[in-house]
């Protein structure tokens, strides 16, 4: 398989991506990593007329400890979160959900803002940042603006970055109390079939992987926290509002058995009864 | 030509595999395992699943394992790459890996073995002592159909267990 035909450039900064996103609009894809792209690009379900490769901005790849929260080059690839002393000391489940991305080739060249500006539902670094209650850096002609994580995810594969916006910057808070990530697939290097994010503690937010067309909260788990309520409690309210689909894996009525199953796992090994 | 400041279809690439630069234009779209081997005529290199699950396709590339059916060749420009043909030492001593991969029997049909000794080169340059459970998860994008994996894995623990068999430095990057 390989892709359609597209136009090739390769830019140096953010002004410089930010400019061919100007002057490409609509036909042009942004590369990252291309763990997520080169392969819809492959199948032909994305066929960008123009492909704009990020891999010469060297600003983009770090991970800062900035107090409150922690800063993370959107360009950073999925090997070098996993590895970062910082997060594993200060915000171990984004370290530690990263080291369960695909496979160590998919890691070493997948990127975190990659895989969050491309939105897909099935993937796991948008859930764990909608429990954290992240916050997204996205720059454009206009200037910089900060979206919250929670306001980031529109539609399948649909995010609030506008056409000419790029992302630049994700913003976690320091978060060392309970965390917990339960990714269930059949192989180890799959898509979860469903996969849940909780934190508890300093904040409490629990999310879904694979549970919709979007990543999304479990609002009424977390409503059922906030009320008091026990783990098994809270769990069992964990599919309320999730329209998962049936494929190959699972039905949808699995998949809502399944969300509230590992809720209830992820809410007991994040600390709570 | 790309690589300026303008899109272009056409771009020059240029890479270093197994310490040979090859250096030619190329369509933007071409994978970097098609470049492997039909440009570079290194076919040691798999394509198995195409779909970046399997793993045949594993080459280092910048000294990390990556799956070359899921990388532009563009995308490697400037880099350097290694594939199964740079393991050996210049007089063909086998790398402690592939030695490994003789000595345990780590292979039946050997359509994967290419990716499975790239894979696991790349986690003993910065692992040198895995255990069994690191191994495992290292070629966790690695299937084998043949073996079941347990010979793999002992395989790869002979290699941790005689580095001295590694070919000198330098003949294999």
């Amino acid at each position: 398989m390989i892709p359609a035909s597209f136009d090739y450039l390769k830019v140096h900064s953010s002004a410089e991506a930010i400019a061919a996103l100007v002057e490409y609009g609509d036909e042009a894809k942004l590369l990252a990593g291309g763990h997520s792209l080169i392969p819809l690009m492959k199948l032909r379900f994305a066929t960008p007329e123009v492909l704009i490769d990020l891999a010469g901005i060297t600003d983009l790849s770090y991970v800062r400890d900035q107090g409150e929260h922690l800063a993370i080059g959107a360009l950073t690839r999925h090997a070098d979160v996993q590895a970062s002393p910082e997060l594993q000391t200060a915000c171990p489940i984004v370290s530690h959900v990263a080291g369960t991305v695909g496979d160590p080739q998919v890691r070493h060249r997948g990127t975190i803002g990659g895989s969050l500006a491309h939105g897909d539902p099935a993937s796991d670094l948008p859930a764990v940042m909608l429990a954290l209650g992240a916050t997204l850096v996205a720059s454009g002609p206009a200037g910089t603006r900060e979206i919250k994580a929670t306001d980031f995810f529109h539609g399948f594969l649909e995010t609030a970055l506008a056409a000419d916006e790029l992302l630049t910057e994700i913003r976690v808070p320091r978060h060392t109390t309970g965390w917990s990530y339960q990714k269930f697939n059949r192989r180890a290097q799959d898509w979860a079939i469903v996969g849940v994010a909780a934190v508890t503690g300093d904040r409490t937010g629990v999310a879904l992987v694979n549970m919709g067309p979007t990543p999304m909260r479990a609002e009424a788990t977390e409503a059922a926290l906030a009320a008091g309520a026990d783990a098994a409690t809270a769990a069992a309210a964990a599919a309320e509002g999730a329209e998962p689909s049936s494929d190959q894996h699972g039905s949808s009525d699995y998949r809502r058995h399944l969300a509230r199953v590992l809720t209830k796992r992820a809410l007991v090994e994040a600390g709570l009864n | 030509m790309g690589n300026s400041t303008t899109a272009a279809r056409l771009v020059e690439v240029g890479v270093t595999i197994n310490g040979v630069e090859h250096r030619m234009p190329v369509e933007a779209r071409e994978l970097l395992v098609h470049f492997i081997r039909s440009r570079a005529g290194l076919t040691g290199t798999h394509i198995g699943c195409d779909t970046s699950n399997c793993g045949a396709c594993t080459v280092l590339l910048g000294g990390g394992a990556v799956k070359s059916c899921t990388v532009l060749a563009v995308q490697a420009d400037g880099d350097s790459i290694t594939t199964v043909e740079g393991l050996a030492g210049d007089d063909g001593s086998f790398s402690a890996v592939q030695e490994g991969f003789r000595q345990e029997h780590g292979l039946q049909c050997g359509f994967c073995t290419p990716g499975m000794l790239m894979a696991a080169t790349g986690l003993l340059s910065t692992n040198p002592d895995p255990s069994r459970d690191e191994i495992r998860e290292a070629l966790e994008g690695n299937i084998c159909r043949c073996t079941g994996y347990q010979m793999i894995v002992n395989s790869v623990r002979w290699a941790a267990e005689h580095p001295d068999s590694a070919p000198t430095e330098g003949s294999a990057s």
